[in-house]
């Protein structure tokens, strides 16, 4: 971003918001040069990108669309949205039960897809809807609230689906999980890419954004000067509700059925990490969405590390928790105090310029 | 304000509504009624609580139950479905034990947390016939018997087939690389499939087992990980042994779209799995997997021959296996032998996938 100030403004840079995820999603990275001098190599294989990094990218879209959602949810609300994990599979149970006109297993399209999809959407952002009901309507506590479709989301999925994982063997579906014709980049990126581009788009063209920070930091105050603080809030969760019906549909695609009870399973954990790890406040307040996505890429580029660094699967999530640790204490508001001040008093002693010393 | 408290009150109600459902206490009201009728007519009454219906798997294995213990055989079935939930099995037995039943039937969805209702279950003088996962308790009388599959069988059964099939084709001395897509860690089948395939990598002192990842038993995470064990050991790997047919399914597509080839050409890969579905048969009749081992779901017929013993006043054996077949998708090998005892190997044709079950 500040290409040019690099060389003699490092205090803008080290305080820039979006500094410390990204040192963390450069140290993971960092690592693979060590233990895995290839991560790095992208090559076209098969007619398409091949490389440890590729599948960081694509393996990271569903939780990249998942986790904006989120941030805006944590944004307006101070709370999280724990139901995107099974809104998602009860979107991708719409939407392959649309395809394969309600049989298990199905070798052409029933339906058309545009049908499906925009079916799938309608659901996630109803399932959206009643959470930011509950939430800005009722004044629920978020978590408690979205408790109620993250136990029964998949028992919908479930009925939809009527108890089967619904195949849709068709090359069209495949495309959105896969790739699109001769193109190399898998599909899920662009998927990825746009819901970041359009998300950013919608903030920052009109006041949405603003009004999102400024309910979360003080709603009643919000009120009083004119915003719908209750709409605001209830905006946030219908747009969380169909991204994460757009990841299912995407994560329902890569394995061309639907699994109601493993798509998006603990993806509202993974969520609520990337935002935290993208700085942002979980009380709510300000917020970046870039900051979220970066978090959501450093989650994966972990996961992908550990299978090229040959963890063996049940040492797996003792590795994650360490790294973790480490991200959330680096970012913790406390230690940076205090490194702040050592920093100070470092100064003082030789009088010279700061040093990186996170 | 009255609409909001209409709304709320609307609310309030569809919440209870989810709860009945998911309790499943309607159907045990149904169900008493159903287990009167039947003392009177003089049936056996068997209760049987099931996990749920998550898979092809699972919905045979309760095909399997109520086709054996049906009217016309004499007998009276109370099938409780727990969702997943221990805590609607434990409801379930309770259930079963009030109502009297002659025999209860569970197959537990954890090993651990029995202790309690069993021991009511053993003070009401009702046997207890443990199905598929195993239950930990603190005394073994708990439960009358246990029919299951023996995974660690399973997997010797993989092996020793894999052993012949290399052994014909002329490559028994050569140097074999695998890698094992693990289920869940944890779980019972992946415990005892992971030894098997453990056992004979150390007894052949060709096979090398490059790496063991887990796929969590799904086809997205069986994918995610073949994606990275290929770039990995790239053109190294000539097996990969995945521990169900969902894994299965994921790693091939990853093979595929690597650009290289599943099946016996020179530098293609060997996928062989387990379970047996209908989908995985007809995967081996393309030769996509070349061995896919049976788990049988069909306990019904084992659990009817302990009953009936038990009625003749006589004690089954405390353990007891299911029957299982092996599948394969060439002629080479007609038959193996694992812990001195013959099999036959089955070739896949369309006969044999009509027949399937499940």
């Amino acid at each position: 971003m500040s290409n040019e100030k690099k060389s003699f403004n490092w205090k803008a840079i080290t305080q820039h918001r979006l500094f410390l995820p990204i040192v963390c999603l450069l140290v993971v990275l960092l690592v693979n040069v060590i233990k895995t001098p290839n991560f790095f190599a992208v090559s076209i294989k098969n007619g398409v990108l091949y490389g440890y990094l590729v599948d960081v990218v694509n393996r990271a879209s569903e939780l990249v669309i998942v986790a904006i959602g989120m941030t805006l949810v944590t944004a307006a609300s101070g709370g999280q949205d724990i139901s995107v994990g099974a809104v998602m599979a009860v979107a991708a149970a719409v939407c392959c039960q649309i395809l394969s006109g309600g049989q298990v297993s199905t070798n052409e399209l029933m339906n058309s897809m545009a049908l499906a999809i925009i079916a799938a959407i309608i659901v996630a952002a109803i399932c959206g809807a009643f959470n930011g009901f509950l939430v800005a309507n009722l004044g629920i506590q978020p978590m408690v609230a979205t408790l109620i479709l993250f136990t029964a989301g998949r028992g919908i999925a479930q009925l939809i689906t009527k108890g089967q994982i619904t195949y849709v063997r068709v090359g069209s579906f495949k495309v959105m999980g896969g790739y699109i014709g001769k193109c190399p980049v898998p599909t899920p990126i662009f998927f990825a890419i746009a819901a970041i581009i359009i998300v950013n788009l919608v903030l920052k063209k009109t006041a949405l954004g603003l009004y999102i920070e400024s309910v979360g930091i003080n709603g009643s105050a919000s009120r009083l000067v004119g915003l719908n603080s209750t709409m605001i809030k209830f905006l946030t969760y219908v747009i969380c509700g169909i991204l994460s019906g757009i990841a299912g549909i995407v994560a329902s695609s890569r394995i061309y059925s639907a699994d109601a009870n493993n798509i998006g399973l603990n993806l509202e954990m993974d969520a609520i990490l990337a935002v935290a790890l993208g700085g942002n406040v979980l009380s709510g307040g300000k917020f970046s969405i870039m900051g979220s996505v970066i978090g959501a890429y450093t989650i994966q580029a972990l996961t992908t590390t550990l299978y090229a660094m040959n963890v063996s699967a049940d040492q797996l999530p003792v590795y994650k928790a360490v790294v973790v640790i480490i991200i959330v204490v680096i970012q913790s508001p406390v230690f940076r105090r205090s490194v702040d001040e050592w920093k100070k008093k470092r100064a003082l002693k030789n009088n010279k310029a700061m040093e990186g010393g996170h | 304000m009255k609409i909001k408290k209409i709304l709320c009150s609307v609310l309030l109600a569809t919440c209870m509504l989810f709860s009945l459902t998911a309790c499943g206490s309607s159907n045990g009201s149904k169900d008493a009624k159903k287990a009167d009728d039947s003392s009177k007519s003089g049936n056996i009454t068997v209760g049987f609580s099931q996990v749920g219906a998550e898979s092809d798997w699972r919905t045979a294995n309760s095909t399997s139950m109520k086709e054996t213990f049906s009217e016309e055989n004499g007998y009276t079935l109370i099938f409780d479905d727990a969702q997943q939930k221990q805590e609607n099995q434990i409801k379930a037995i309770r259930n079963f034990i009030q109502q009297e039943v002659d025999y209860i039937v569970l197959a537990p969805v954890t090993e651990t947390g029995w202790d309690t209702v069993l021991k009511e279950a053993k003070d009401a003088g009702i046997p207890v016939i443990i199905v598929d996962r195993m239950v930990k308790v603190s005394d073994d009388s708990l439960y009358t018997a246990w029919v299951g599959s023996n995974f660690e069988l399973e997997g010797k059964k993989a092996a020793a087939w894999l052993k012949a099939y290399l052994d014909a084709t002329g490559r028994g001395n050569e140097k074999i690389n695998i890698v094992d897509i693990q289920g869940t860690i944890g779980a019972s089948a992946q415990i005892g499939r992971t030894k098997g395939l453990e056992a004979a990598c150390k007894e052949n002192k060709n096979w090398t087992l490059l790496a063991k990842e887990t796929g969590e038993f799904t086809q997205a995470k069986g994918q995610e990980v073949m994606e990275s064990l290929l770039k990995k050991h790239g053109d190294d790997i000539d097996v990969v042994y995945c521990e169900n047919d969902n894994e299965a399914f994921g790693a091939i597509d990853a093979i595929t779209a690597a650009g290289k080839k599943v099946g016996t050409g020179k530098d293609d890969i060997l996928v062989m799995s387990f379970d047996s579905t209908k989908t995985g048969l007809t995967d081996v009749k393309d030769g996509k997997i070349i061995l896919d081992t049976e788990c049988n779901p069909l306990h019904g017929p084992r659990v009817e021959e302990i009953i009936k013993s038990l009625e003749a006043g006589k004690e089954p054996d405390k353990k007891q296996y299911v029957d299982e077949e092996v599948f394969a998708a060439v002629k080479d090998v007609a038959k193996i032998s694992a812990d001195g005892k013959d099999y036959d190997v089955t070739v896949v044709t369309d006969d044999v996938i009509s027949k399937r079950a499940y």
